[in-house]
Order: C-alpha cells, then sequence, then structure tokens
C-alpha cells in the first residue's frame, strides 16, 4: 500500500468508542429481530423477537438523546457538516485509484475524522434515516394508544409498517457497505482496531487542508 | 314447556325418538306382569320405555350440564352434529377440554352450565338471535342480569397479568375475541359434522343404506345422505359482534355461490366486533331452482301410508311440495342442489392457558387469519414489492462489496510483484 511512515493520532474518545460498538450491537439486533418479526425467518420465535426488539428499541432511544447530546456538548456535530468539495476525488478513490494503491485523497486527522462521503452519509444516517426509524418504531410501539391519542384519524398502522420496513433495508444495506469499508484502510483491519483503541494511524506530514478542519469554523 | 328436562337429575327421562315430543307411554309387558314392554317406534328395531315417573320427579334439582345438553349436545338430530363445542363429552370433560367445566379431579373448576348462562327468571342470557350485540364488555360486578354474558363478564378485559408479553396480549382484546386464541382446535373429544350433502340422498352407498365410518359414526345414510366428520378442526374466523343474520325460506338467494344461511354480523370497523372462531358446517341442500329460495322439505311420515314425506317415498319434488305447503311457501316445482354453510360461534371447550394460540398461528405467513384482510398483521403481511426490492439492494450490495474486494486484493497482489 502506501509507503509513506505512519503516525498515530487519537480520533475516537472514550464516549465515542462506546456508543458507537452499544449503537451497532443495537442496530445489528434490531435488524435481526425486526426481519424476524417480518418474518422473513423464524429463529427466535415470533414473541421473543417482539419483545426483544420492543426492548432494544427503546434502549436505543435513550442511548441515542445521549449521543445526540454529546455530538452538540462537544460541538463534535460539525464533522457532519456536509461538503462536495473533493467529494468527486474520494469516489474516484474508490472507484479505481484505490486498486492502484493511491493513497487516499483526504486525510483523517482529529478535526477532520471523516472524508466528504463519509459525512454525507453519516449525515443522512443520523440526521434522517435513524430518526425516521426511531418515529415510525416509537408510534408501532405506541399503536394501542393512538385512540388516546387522537392518532388513530390519518394514522395506519399498514403506511408506518412500510415506511418502517423501507427504513429497515436501508440501514441493512448502510450496515454491508459500512462494514466492507472499514477494511479499506492501510490494512484490512485498521479502521476496526482505530474504533476499538481510539488510535488511527495515519500517513506522516499531510497538511489538513483548511475547508477540512472543523473546529475553526463558526 | 317440559321442566323436566331441565331439572330431573336421574339421567333416564327419555323422549322418543329423537329427544322431542313425550317419552313413551308406559306398556305394561303381559309377559312379566309390573315390567314394561318398551313402545317401538316405526322403523326402528329399537324400543323406548316409559321412566321411572316417581324417581324423576323426585330428582328435580338445579340444571346440571346433562340436563342442558339434553337438547343442546344432541342438536340436529345427534351427538355433536351441531355445535363443534358442545356434545356429550362436555357432561364430565377433563380440565384439558374444558377448564370451566371440567372435573375437580383434573384441576377444572367444575362450571354447570347455568354457572356462565345466568337466569333470571327462566331468562337464560347468552342469546344469539334476538338480543342486540353487546354494547359494552361489562363485568357481571357491574351488571349479573345483563342478557348477554360474556368471558369479560368474569374475567376482565385485561385477565393476563403475569408479565412478559401479558401487555402484548392484552392488546389484542379490543379486536381479537378471547375464544380465538383460547379455543385452538374444536370437537378435541369427538368428531363433529362438518358436512352433509343431502344430493347423495335416496341412493344406497356400496349397495348398502347406512355406511358407519372409522369412528363408529355414520358417513352415509340412504335418508340423509353423505356426511364427513372431523376431530380437533381449526375454526374459522370472522368479525363478530355478537348477532347472527339468518336466511329464512322466504330470502332470495344466489346460488351461484355458496350460500350462506347465517352470517356472522360485524366488521373492522365496529368497535363492538372481535374476531371470533366458528365451526363452519358446509352442505348441499335443496332448493327452489326458479324461485331462487330455499326449500323445507317434508321428511318425517305423518302416518304410515305418507309417502310423500322424503324419508318414506324418496321422492324430492313430492316431499318438498308438501313441505312448503305446509310452511305456507310457493313451490316451482324444481329443484336443484346448491352448497350452503351454516355457522356455530366457539366459545365453549376453552383449553387450558398453556394451550392458547401461539403468536404464530395469527402471525406468520400461513397465518390462521388470512381471510382477515382488514387489519394489518406483522409477521403475516408483507409488501412483496418492497420486499423484493430490498432483498435485491441488500444481495446488490453485498456483491458490489464482495466483487470490490476480490479486485483490491488481484490488484495488491499483481502491484507486490512489479
Ligand atoms: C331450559 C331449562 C329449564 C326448563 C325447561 C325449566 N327450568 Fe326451572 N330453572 C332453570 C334454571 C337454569 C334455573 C336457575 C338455576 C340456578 O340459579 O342455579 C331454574 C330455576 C328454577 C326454580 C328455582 C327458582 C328460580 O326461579 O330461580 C324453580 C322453582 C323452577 N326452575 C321450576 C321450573 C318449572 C316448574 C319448570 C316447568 C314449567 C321449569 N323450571 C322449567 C332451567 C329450566
Ligand atoms: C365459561 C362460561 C360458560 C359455560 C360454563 C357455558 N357457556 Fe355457553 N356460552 C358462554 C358464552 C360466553 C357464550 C357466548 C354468548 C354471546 O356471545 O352472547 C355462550 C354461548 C352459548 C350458546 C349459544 C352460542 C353457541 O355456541 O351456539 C349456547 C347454546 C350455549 N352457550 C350453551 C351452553 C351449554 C349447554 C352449556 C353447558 C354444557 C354452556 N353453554 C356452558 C359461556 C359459557
Ligand atoms: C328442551 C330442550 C332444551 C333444554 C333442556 C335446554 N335448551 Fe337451551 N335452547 C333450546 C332450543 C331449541 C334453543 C333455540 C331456541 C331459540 O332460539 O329460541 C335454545 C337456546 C339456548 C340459548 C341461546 C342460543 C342462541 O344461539 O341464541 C342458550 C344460551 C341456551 N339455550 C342455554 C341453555 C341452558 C344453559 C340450558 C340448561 C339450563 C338449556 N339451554 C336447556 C333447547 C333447550
Ligand atoms: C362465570 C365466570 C367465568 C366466565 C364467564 C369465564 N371464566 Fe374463565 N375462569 C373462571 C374461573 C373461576 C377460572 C379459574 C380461576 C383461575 O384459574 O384463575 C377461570 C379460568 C380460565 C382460564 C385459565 C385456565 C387455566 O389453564 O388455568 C382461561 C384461559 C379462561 N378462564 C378463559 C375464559 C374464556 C375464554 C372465557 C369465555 C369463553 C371465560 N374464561 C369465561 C371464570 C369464568
Ligand atoms: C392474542 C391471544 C390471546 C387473547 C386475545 C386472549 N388471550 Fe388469554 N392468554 C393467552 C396466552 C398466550 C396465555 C398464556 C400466557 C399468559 O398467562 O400470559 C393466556 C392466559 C390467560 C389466562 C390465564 C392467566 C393466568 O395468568 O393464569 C386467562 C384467565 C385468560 N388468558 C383469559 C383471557 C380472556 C378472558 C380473554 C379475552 C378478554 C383472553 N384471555 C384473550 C392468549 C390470549
Ligand atoms: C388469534 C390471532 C392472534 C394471535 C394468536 C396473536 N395476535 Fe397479534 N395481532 C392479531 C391481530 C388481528 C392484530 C391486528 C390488531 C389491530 O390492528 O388492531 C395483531 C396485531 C399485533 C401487533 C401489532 C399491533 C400492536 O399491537 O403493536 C403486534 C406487535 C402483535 N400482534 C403481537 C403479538 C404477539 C407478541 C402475540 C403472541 C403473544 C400475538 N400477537 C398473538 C392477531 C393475533
Ligand atoms: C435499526 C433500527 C431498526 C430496524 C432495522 C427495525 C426493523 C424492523 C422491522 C423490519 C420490523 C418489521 C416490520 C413489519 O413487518 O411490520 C420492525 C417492527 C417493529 N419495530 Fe423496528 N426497527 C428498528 C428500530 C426500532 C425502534 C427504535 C423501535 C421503537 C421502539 C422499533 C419498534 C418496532 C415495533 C413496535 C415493531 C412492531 C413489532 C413489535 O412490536 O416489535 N423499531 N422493526
Amino acid at each position: 500500500m502506501t509507503h509513506q511512515p505512519l503516525v498515530k493520532i487519537y480520533l475516537y474518545s472514550k464516549f465515542e468508542r462506546f456508543w458507537h460498538w452499544v449503537q451497532s450491537a443495537l442496530i445489528i439486533l434490531l435488524l435481526v429481530t425486526g426481519f424476524e418479526v417480518h418474518g422473513s425467518f423464524a429463529w427466535l420465535g415470533f414473541m421473543a423477537a417482539v419483545d426483544l426488539h420492543n426492548t432494544i428499541g427503546l434502549t436505543w432511544l435513550i442511548l441515542f438523546v445521549f449521543i445526540v447530546f454529546w455530538l452538540f456538548v462537544t460541538g463534535e456535530y460539525k464533522q457532519y457538516i456536509p461538503t462536495t468539495r473533493k467529494l468527486l476525488e474520494v469516489v474516484r478513490y474508490y472507484a479505481s485509484g484505490i486498486f492502484r494503491g493511491e493513497p487516499h485523497p483526504v486525510r483523517k486527522s482529529r478535526v477532520a475524522k471523516h472524508n466528504p462521503m463519509q459525512r454525507l452519509t453519516y449525515l443522512g444516517l443520523t440526521a434522517v434515516l435513524l430518526p425516521v426509524q426511531m418515529a415510525t418504531g416509537l408510534l408501532y410501539w405506541s399503536y394501542n394508544d393512538w385512540p388516546a391519542w387522537g392518532l388513530d384519524g390519518f394514522l395506519s398502522l399498514k403506511v408506518l409498517a412500510l415506511v418502517h420496513l423501507i427504513g429497515g433495508f436501508a440501514i441493512l444495506i448502510f450496515l454491508i457497505v459500512h462494514v466492507y469499508m472499514t477494511t479499506t484502510g492501510h490494512t484490512v483491519t485498521a479502521h476496526i482496531a482505530a474504533m476499538f483503541s481510539g488510535w488511527e494511524e495515519v500517513p506522516e506530514g499531510e497538511e489538513v487542508e483548511d475547508w477540512e478542519r472543523m473546529s475553526e469554523r463558526r | 314447556m317440559d321442566c323436566l328436562v331441565c331439572h330431573e337429575q336421574t339421567g333416564t327421562y327419555r323422549k322418543f325418538p329423537s329427544g322431542a315430543g313425550y317419552p313413551a307411554p308406559y306398556v305394561e309387558d303381559p309377559a312379566n306382569p309390573g315390567t314394561q314392554k318398551g313402545v317401538p317406534f316405526p322403523g326402528e328395531s329399537k324400543s323406548y320405555f316409559a321412566p321411572d315417573w316417581s324417581r324423576v320427579a323426585q330428582s328435580v334439582a338445579r340444571p346440571s350440564r346433562m340436563n342442558c345438553g339434553t337438547c343442546h349436545f344432541y342438536g340436529g338430530g345427534g351427538d355433536a352434529v351441531k355445535h363443534g363445542d358442545l356434545d356429550s363429552t362436555m357432561g364430565r370433560p377433563p380440565k384439558t377440554l374444558d377448564v370451566h367445566m371440567g372435573t375437580r379431579e383434573s384441576g377444572g373448576q367444575d362450571f354447570t352450565c347455568v354457572r356462565c348462562h345466568t337466569t333470571h327468571s327462566h331468562h337464560i342470557a347468552g342469546r344469539i338471535y334476538e338480543t342486540p350485540a353487546a354494547a359494552e364488555r361489562k363485568s357481571l360486578l357491574q351488571d349479573d342480569l345483563g342478557d348477554k354474558i360474556l368471558c369479560e363478564s368474569c374475567h376482565g378485559t385485561e385477565p393476563h397479568q403475569s408479565g412478559g408479553m401479558s401487555d402484548k396480549i392484552n392488546d389484542h382484546t379490543d379486536t381479537v375475541s378471547c375464544q380465538a386464541c383460547h379455543i385452538p382446535e374444536f370437537a378435541r373429544a369427538q368428531s363433529t359434522k362438518m358436512w352433509w350433502d343431502w344430493s347423495k340422498a335416496g341412493q344406497l352407498m356400496d349397495g348398502k343404506e347406512v355406511v358407519m365410518g372409522p369412528d363408529g359414526k355414520s358417513v352415509f345414510d340412504r335418508k340423509k345422505g353423505e356426511f364427513r366428520w372431523e376431530k380437533n378442526v381449526v375454526p374459522e374466523y370472522y368479525w363478530f359482534d355478537g348477532t347472527l343474520d339468518h336466511v329464512t325460506v322466504a330470502d332470495p338467494i344466489d346460488p351461484t355461490a355458496e350460500v350462506w344461511l347465517n352470517r356472522p354480523q360485524g366488521s373492522a370497523d365496529d368497535p363492538n366486533s372481535r374476531i371470533m372462531p366458528f365451526k363452519v358446517h358446509r352442505a348441499m341442500a335443496p332448493y327452489d331452482k326458479v324461485n331462487k329460495v330455499m326449500v323445507i322439505p317434508h321428511l318425517f311420515p305423518f302416518n304410515k301410508d305418507d309417502d310423500t314425506a322424503y324419508w318414506k317415498g324418496y321422492d324430492w319434488n313430492r316431499a318438498i311440495e308438501v313441505g312448503m305447503e305446509k310452511a305456507g311457501q310457493p313451490y316451482s316445482g324444481e329443484y336443484g342442489f346448491v352448497e350452503t354453510t351454516y355457522v356455530f360461534p366457539t366459545t365453549h371447550m376453552v383449553a387450558p392457558k398453556n394451550e392458547a394460540l401461539p403468536c404464530e398461528a395469527c402471525h406468520s405467513r400461513q397465518s390462521r387469519l388470512a381471510g382477515i384482510t382488514e387489519v394489518y398483521m406483522p409477521g403475516r403481511d408483507t409488501f412483496a414489492m418492497v420486499d423484493a426490492a430490498g432483498w435485491v439492494g441488500v444481495t446488490g450490495a453485498m456483491v458490489a462489496v464482495i466483487i470490490h474486494g476480490l479486485m483490491r486484493f488481484v490488484s495488491g497482489l499483481r502491484r507486490k510483484e512489479e
């Protein structure tokens, strides 16, 4: 791969690593139990799947509140502010450069953890897909209270389930691509190891370009 | 009204020959003075005896299950013919057959019928025909003289309190009847009649007038046609508000489809309707081809020489003519057979709680509730297009990353060689 010497930088804080791994475990369990509830396969049994799905769904909602709180308190949300600069380069890199051993066009750094493609995907995920999944899930869960809340007039369980199902598929597809992308570091396990230790190895001496910096931006 | 059917307890009070009319008269046997000779019924070899009136009269008590069963277990002319959930096995059932009427020894509650069918001046609660739908699911504590008895009368609407998924089960009680989950199958102790083909009557089967099936019940009878009996039957499910709508001889029918002689009333939009299990008895029955109405054939001979009766003359046309005339209805003279259905709500034979329906019985692609299309049910319902697109997307993503990975691997090897 790259012949440049590597340096270690501290990318992911403890809380960030914690929520990343807990959230991934919860999402995988939600996928498994959700698709069992949907009838795609039979494993735990419908009752256990419903029970687990609801418990994990609610747990995750609580965790998510903390995550969003952390993102704003630390200002890390700015990591997700979308940009199109170098987006094409990144796309081109994954489509061809990567096979020729070219270096990644955007270096990871403390102040710019995500490349432009990641920013867009993660923003879409955290700001749209996951919240939609949570909102539809929460409404699904409270189905029996709709009449009391006056929601039964305009909400239909069928439509709600449809949106929740489409969200489920989208998250599953994201997960497959996401897991694969983590293997594209300088070694197959580099990115994954970084998410455990917090330390990522990046090529030495590359400057972070101004537009990438997040903390200086106001 | 005959008081003794309901109040005597000897079990010897029999009417002849079909449980209706009067008991046999006392006829002394000239050969053995003091004993009965017995009265034969025309066309039958069996003799009928008069009851021991003094024993019967002295036994009078509150009605037992057998008293009510005298009529209700044998409806339609035989044991388990009509109801799939009321037959002679309910006289002394084990708890596994009925948790309420089950004997004490087997762990049941030994309820009599009137424990649930509360009476008030001989007005027995639980009528389906005339009383309007239960507008409220009241507890007996609130109204113990109501016309409607319901499971909720004793158990309330939230009977599941043992933790776990109990809340989710309670969530169902506003759409799914208690019976739907608690009576997974009916006719669990003996088979019940599910099919009756009148069009086969009048002929012989394998040269015989009566053919018995494997469980000792007739599957063919020259007088009545062909029958099918089934045990452990899975009910059919319909919305039900507690009332049934009936077709009478005066109502026009559509002979090109199944004719529902009675039909559960209720709908998904009605908050008082529930999804209820039914025994659906199907039959081929005679109808008037021109007037398009069901007909009443004259079956039972009025006297020895009455061969207009179907069971004597085996001539449908004459039997229908006489039967319709007696009923004061017109008959065109042309009859045919049409498939009919008759429904019986299933309410008795509540199984022990650990045999209640598992979720998958309803929440799976093979759902029992396939016919209940008005509600969305996870696990049963899906969106074929979304499922197809979704799995194509998932497979596509897998294939794409595998190809991408392989290309990285191969190009990496090639670069090493250079
Ligand atoms: C359809 C069955 C049935 C028939 C027929 C019937 N009864 Fe009853 N009878 C009952 C029931 C049920 C009770 C209430 C028992 C209980 O509360 O445990 C009852 C109760 C009674 C009582 C007790 C007082 C009361 O009103 O609670 C008397 C007396 C009585 N019946 C007399 C008669 C007489 C006389 C006849 C004939 C005219 C008759 N019964 C016919 C079912 C019947
Ligand atoms: C555990 C309580 C309970 C017991 C015990 C009970 N029933 Fe019922 N029965 C019901 C309920 C509930 C209904 C439904 C009433 C309604 O929908 O209005 C019903 C309905 C009926 C019906 C009319 C509906 C049908 O099934 O066709 C008949 C007939 C009947 N019962 C007879 C009996 C007889 C006979 C006995 C005794 C062998 C008996 N019941 C014992 C609760 C009971
Ligand atoms: C003499 C025969 C006979 C006896 C004994 C008898 N019944 Fe009935 N019962 C009938 C008939 C026939 C009907 C239907 C007539 C009608 O709808 O008016 C009926 C109707 C009913 C119904 C309403 C069914 C419906 O679908 O609406 C209930 C409930 C019922 N009986 C309960 C009982 C109970 C409880 C006992 C015992 C105390 C009992 N019956 C004893 C003949 C009997
Ligand atoms: C007259 C009151 C009464 C009515 C009506 C009644 N029940 Fe019950 N039921 C009881 C009693 C009493 C018990 C036994 C107490 C217990 O085990 O909690 C019982 C127990 C049960 C059980 C638990 C059985 C077990 O395995 O231990 C189930 C399930 C049940 N009933 C369902 C029903 C259904 C369904 C209906 C309507 C068809 C119904 N009940 C109507 C009084 C009633
Ligand atoms: C969706 C299916 C479903 C419906 C609807 C349902 N039940 Fe149950 N019920 C169950 C299952 C499963 C159990 C056993 C597990 C449990 O006890 O929670 C049970 C248990 C019970 C028990 C025993 C409870 C105990 O803890 O001993 C009673 C009593 C009972 N049901 C009565 C009713 C009555 C009355 C209704 C109608 C108001 C009803 N059920 C409706 C599925 C159902
Ligand atoms: C007798 C069939 C039947 C059985 C058994 C049954 N359900 Fe249901 N379930 C239904 C019906 C019908 C609906 C739709 C209700 C509605 O739309 O109001 C439903 C809806 C649901 C829903 C979606 C609506 C909601 O309340 O969130 C869930 C989740 C559910 N059931 C879970 C379960 C679980 C868990 C079990 C097993 C303990 C179970 N069901 C057993 C018939 C059944
Ligand atoms: C990664 C996130 C999630 C995924 C992938 C997911 C997936 C699914 C799927 C596929 C279904 C079946 C839908 C159907 O066939 O009708 C389902 C059902 C359901 N989901 Fe989710 N879900 C997620 C999050 C949530 C959350 C946060 C909640 C909120 C508590 C929730 C609540 C529900 C409920 C209530 C049902 C109906 C079955 C039940 O009661 O368990 N889901 N989910």
